[in-house]
């Protein structure tokens, strides 16, 4: 049983499971933020959450059949029209575009129009390291990050990424920030409506990384006030 | 586009002490491992690697608590490795908080591990672990058990049938650097690290920032894992002789004797002398 007195006012998450993945740090940032959380892959607990996040490991392929196994797909389409705030992490991002190439072809939520491609191992004749595991930067490529996420993050900040495949957007509305790997500019971040998602893992990007957690939390406490 | 390089502490764990020793041998007791975590969380660690050197089954409790109290602390990757046997033994590591498990014994013993845990937990998750010992025709073979186990694995061999069974990245150590502080064994760093294209810590003789240097234009290391370097530099400043609770070899800490050979350096120091040679990290 659940605390229930702990929680009033306090702005309960829901943190999509896939079964696989290591989820204590995505807890454990919730909680620096200030935000109750649940664990679940229970539609009935999504549907009643004040806010959303899509985490992922693994690949695109499965984690599409396992959302899709327990009804999570439209769950998810459904959480979003409502408005309320929604956070891909890594492969929770590439998931919210209309299709990947990992591993054959796969229709994603398609959300965001564009799709998931993997990096090269070559740039030119230099031998570029797939999966990119470690820091990168992010730059905001003049997108106004004061209105977003990323409010008070400085540009080129240090954030921490590991990944095979990146997402192309086809709109370029909905890149909130760009990194560079293996000679190309790629994009690292996405918004649109109230939707964000980010390739890199700011539970895993230190204080940089948790300032984007506590960024996002006073978001839901405020669209939770308007109501 | 030059690469962005890591610089991971490393902590060899025994029971609920962090302990150093040199070829993996001969542990001295440093202190609590969670201090020295959280310190190097605060001054620029761009990941943790802890290493159970005992993997005693008896002290795998003491592991966990360690992993759960510094991924509270520290929002940043932690490995964990030493003595993870099982599917069941990696999913319990992660549910600690751990974000990515090293394998060796139990991947050479059976290869196919590797490919399970990579489909179970993402290839990003598993780290091959080689420990390498340069035999004296110039081949580097691959050891278990602290380098007392022959595998009969080369170590390139290895690493590449690895990288084929969906390893994320190899961690490299030199056995035969490991605690000497005479420089890291950049010709085995980059015979691997050319060999395969995922990326490869090299881990094993830093001396100081220098060796650190090289090995990664040299010896086109990824990141770097290091212990010695900057354990001794933390006792230097945290005036920890005499550390509460304790318990074990300490006779070392109280001798107050660093090593000679060791260049006691931290964090922001090394990443200093490494952005002045152009190398870029995360500062």
């Amino acid at each position: 049983m659940q605390d229930m007195t702990a929680s009033i006012n306090r702005p309960k998450v829901a943190i999509v499971d896939f079964g696989l993945g290591n989820l204590f740090s995505v807890k454990l940032a919730c909680e620096t933020a200030g935000l109750d959380h649940e664990i679940t892959n229970d539609r009935r607990v999504i549907e009643r959450s004040d806010a959303m996040i899509l985490p992922g490991v693994g690949a695109f392929g499965e984690a599409m059949a396992t959302l899709e196994s327990h009804g999570l797909v439209t769950c998810i389409m459904d959480f979003i029209a409502s408005g309320r705030a929604f956070l891909g992490i890594c492969l929770g991002m590439q998931l919210l575009m209309s299709e990947s190439e990992e591993f054959g072809r796969h229709k994603g939520i398609g959300f965001i129009d564009g799709r998931v491609v993997r990096f090269n191992n070559l740039n030119g004749e230099e031998l570029v390291k797939v999966p990119q595991i470690g820091w990168n930067r992010i730059f905001s490529e003049g997108q106004r990050w004061e209105e977003t996420h990323l409010n008070g993050i400085p540009d080129g900040a240090y954030m921490y990424f590991v990944h095979s495949y990146y997402a192309i957007p086809s709109d370029p509305r909905n890149v909130l920030s760009v990194t560079d790997y293996g000679g190309r500019r790629y994009c690292s971040g996405v918004s649109k409506d109230n939707v964000t998602a980010f390739q890199f893992h700011p539970e895993k990007s230190g204080v940089q990384g948790i300032k984007i957690y506590t960024n996002w939390a006073l978001n839901i406490k405020r669209q939770m006030e308007a109501i | 586009m030059p690469k962005i390089v890591r610089i991971i502490p490393r902590l060899d764990i025994k029971g609920p002490n962090l302990v150093k020793g040199i070829h993996l041998e001969g542990l001295r007791v440093l202190g609590r491992p969670e201090s020295f975590a959280r310190h190097y969380y605060e001054n620029g660690a761009d990941e943790i690697i802890y290493i159970d050197v005992v993997a005693s089954l008896y002290e795998r409790n003491s592991l966990k608590d360690i992993i759960s109290r510094t991924a509270r602390e520290a929002f940043i990757p932690i490995t964990v490795g030493g003595g993870l046997r099982t599917l069941s033994d990696i999913r319990e590591a992660l549910r600690a908080g751990a974000d990515k498990v090293s394998l060796n014994t139990a991947a050479i013993r059976n290869p196919l591990i590797v490919r399970e845990a990579a489909r179970m937990f993402g290839s990003s998750t598993i780290v091959l672990s080689i420990e390498a010992i340069r035999h004296s025709d110039g081949r580097y073979f691959a050891y278990t058990d602290n380098g007392r186990e022959f595998s009969g694995q080369e170590a390139l061999a290895w690493a590449r049938r690895a990288e084929e069974l969906g390893a994320g990245e190899i961690l490299l150590t030199s056995i035969d650097r490991e605690g000497t502080g005479a420089g890291f064994d950049i010709e085995l760093t980059r015979l691997i690290s050319e060999a395969v294209s995922i990326p490869v810590v090299a881990c094993g003789g830093a001396g100081g920032p220098c060796d650190i240097a090289d090995v990664i234009t040299e010896g086109k290391a990824d990141a770097v894992a290091i212990a010695s370097v900057l354990h001794y530099e933390y006792i230097d400043n945290a005036n920890m002789r005499e550390p509460a609770g304790v318990e074990g070899n300490t006779e070392f800490l109280k001798s107050n004797k660093g090593f000679s050979k060791i260049k006691h350096s931290g964090l922001m120091e090394i990443k200093g002398l490494l952005a002045s040679k152009g190398i870029e990290c995360r500062i």
